[in-house]
């Protein structure tokens, strides 16, 4: 990809303040100790005994912020999902699209995609977050589970190329469908691409203006 | 065929394409007519008036019937949220503002709450604040809702309500450019409270305003319900039923108008919302015209909201409207002066000829911003359109590492297949309308 230096005054990190000297560590994601709080541990134990494979399956369970995380190995996201739809303990609904996230320090794991969860009948919140490393950016898609994902994992798939297998029609949704990279990857700098007239014909500029 | 410049033609691998631009189309349709194609592929928008901006609707039709509808996005993407990660947090509320360009103060507030959330310092906003956000919110809604009922009706060929509606409009941006110096895109809510206080004067007109909007709110109430044609197209158009809207992820006007009494200020209050009298209004036809109900009924209670707003205003004058932590507060002091807004004379003699550790200070903070713990938070608001939810996460720096907002209207907008498929191509029209959908907030 070809990216002009020196547009919109972005450099190297793009720290404009200048006056920054940040280091970027990433935040780390270790596991909460129970008791979690709140309604948190309910939904934990409710899952537990309705998804047998639950230590398996989740990799860690964050507390912050007074939200809970679960960190869920992507084999596994389909069925905990489902568990999470079907269970009349659990019941969450609702799929507030989902988020990537690209850490480029976390080796092994650099691609992140967070979902929102959202239970109207017991009015909670959870978090699911499914890490997976760039040289493999597949995530079984959820568009079976919540139709409403759809779009969502179109647009996660445009901006950071990570793949959902079994989606119907994964194509870019808000980039040209012929566009190159994955605009939000940290990767991908800000600004200097440049504009492309496919199919234009450019007249020559002794022909662009006549003013005779 | 002879040469039209209003509608020419070519054959291409997938059949033969037409591009109509405007005029008499007399002899395309013709030639149409002729074809033995039962079904035609129309691209509709974007530059189509009653699309409601940039979206292109990809429309397969029979005759006059829509068998499949698909919606082509993304004309209007600015990559806000990648231009977010390169300025300040408190940078940031300029870019969101721009999204939903029709609900600035929701994309604000959620911001600026899921910033609080990180910094841990959601309790610490001071009531007056929080007072100041759910009034500017509410006042919102209306100015947001008055553009539905205007686009949406002159989609449908009503062309009144558009005068109505941008009347009362007006009074909103007018309070908005007297609190905030700006009509649109203020970037008034800020992490740790608001910008600037409310002024002295400006809470008299915010009641006067709501008098008269009370009033006039009815011109457009008695034009439209009951309106034998305003029910002819919009009734049992659009059907989306709760269970369509729950697998679709639909919130907002169009889940309450399939009598689901959901709405995050009633079911998971923010900002104080609590504290305030009001009622969801449902409806249970899960149609337009139940849709079109719904706002009207959400207008009378932003209203009531806005008169304890101001009440309470007055019982919390003097308060301050940012938080009191000096290493987050935005130092600057602004004031309203004879030639619009900007710095307060008191705060620049104090950073200028009183205090170097003040300029230090204010100099830090403006240009480098303050650091935000590292994590991740989600924050929502109940917008005009439904759930306006925001993840951000933080590295621990002076910026976002990202900003992803969950678009009501982009979720809300892939219902259009499941509203308009097998019915008329004119309810198309009435469908899209009744989703209200925002393209700047849409393609982000």
């Amino acid at each position: 990809m070809t990216h002009d230096e020196g547009m919109f005054g972005v450099h190297g990190t793009g720290d404009t303040s200048g006056f920054g000297g940040l280091v970027r560590t990433g935040s780390s994601s270790g596991s909460s100790e129970r008791p979690y709080g709140s309604y948190f541990d309910e939904i934990a134990d409710d899952l537990e005994r309705a998804y047998p494979e639950f230590s398996d399956a989740i990799e860690a369970v964050v507390v912050q912020n007074g939200e809970l995380t679960f960190h869920v190995k992507r084999e596994k996201l389909e069925s905990v999902a489902r568990t999470l739809r079907d269970d009349p303990k659990l019941r969450f609904e609702m799929c507030l699209g989902v988020s990537g996230v690209h850490y480029p320090d976390q080796v092994g794991r650099e691609l992140h995609a967070v979902y929102p969860l959202l239970s109207m009948t017991h009015n909670r919140r959870l978090r699911l977050e499914v890490s997976i490393p760039d040289s493999d950016p597949h995530i079984p898609s959820l568009v079976e589970v919540w139709a409403g994902n759809n779009w969502h994992e179109r647009e996660t798939f445009d901006m950071f190329g990570i793949i959902f297998d079994g989606h119907g029609g994964l194509t870019r949704i808000l980039m040209p469908d012929d566009w190159n990279g994955h605009p939000q990857r940290k990767d991908y700098p800000l600004g200097g691409i440049p504009v492309e007239f496919i199919g234009a014909t450019i007249p020559a500029p002794s022909e662009r203006r006549s003013y005779q | 065929m002879s040469f039209d410049p209003y509608a020419s033609s070519r054959e291409t691998t997938e059949g033969r394409v037409y591009s109509v631009t405007g005029g008499d189309w007399d002899e395309l349709s013709t030639e149409i007519g002729a074809t033995k194609e039962e079904r035609v592929v129309v691209n509709m928008g974007p530059q189509h008036p009653s699309t409601h901006g940039v979206l292109r609707l990809i429309l397969e039709l029979e005759g006059e019937t829509v068998t499949e509808a698909r919606c082509g996005i993304g004309y209007l993407h600015t990559g806000i949220e990648k231009n977010t990660e390169y300025r300040t947090w408190t940078q940031g509320v300029t870019y969101v503002t721009r999204m939903d360009y029709l609900s600035p103060i929701f994309n604000e507030t959620a911001y600026c709450m899921s910033v609080e959330k990180l910094l841990g310092i959601t309790d610490q906003i001071t009531e007056r604040a929080q007072v100041i956000r759910v009034m500017m919110m509410e006042l919102n809604r209306i100015s947001s809702h008055m553009v539905c009922f205007g686009t949406g009706g002159l989609e449908l060929g009503a062309l009144t309500p558009i005068f109505f509606a941008f009347r009362d409009r007006e009074t909103v941006l007018d309070i908005f450019e007297k609190v905030s110096g700006l009509r649109m895109n203020m970037a008034y809510i800020r992490p740790g409270g608001v910008a600037q206080d409310v002024p002295q004067d400006a809470v008299a007109d915010i009641r006067k305003a709501c008098r008269d909007m009370r009033k006039s709110f009815k011109d457009n109430e008695t034009l439209l319900v009951g309106n034998s044609i305003w029910m002819k197209r919009t009734k049992d158009v659009g059907y989306l039923d709760l269970a369509g809207c729950m697998t679709l992820g639909v919130t907002g006007p169009i889940l309450r108008a399939a009598g689901m009494p959901w709405d995050l200020r009633k079911s998971q209050p923010y900002s104080g919302y609590e504290n305030y009298d009001f009622d969801v209004i449902t409806t249970d036809t899960c149609d337009a015209y139940g849709r079109f109900l719904v706002r009207l009924g959400e207008l009378e209670q932003s209203l009531r909201i806005i008169e304890q707003c101001c009440d309470k205003l007055d019982q919390l004058a003097g308060q301050p409207v940012m938080v009191a932590d000096k290493k987050i507060a935005w130092p600057a002091q602004l004031s309203v002066s004879a030639d619009g807004m900007g710095n307060s004379l008191s705060h620049i003699r104090e950073i200028m000829g009183e205090s170097m550790e003040a300029l230090i200070h204010h100099f830090k903070i403006v240009t480098e911003g303050f650091r935000v713990p590292a994590g991740q938070a989600y924050a929502s608001v109940e917008s005009p359109r439904g759930e306006t939810g925001v993840h951000t996460v933080s590295d621990g720096g002076t910026r976002p590492y990202r900003v992803h907002f969950r678009e009501p209207s982009f979720n809300n907008l892939q219902s259009t297949a499941a509203m308009c498929e097998g019915g008329m191509i004119a309810d198309v029209i009435s469908a899209v309308a009744s989703i209200d959908p925002v393209m700047g907030g849409v393609d982000r």
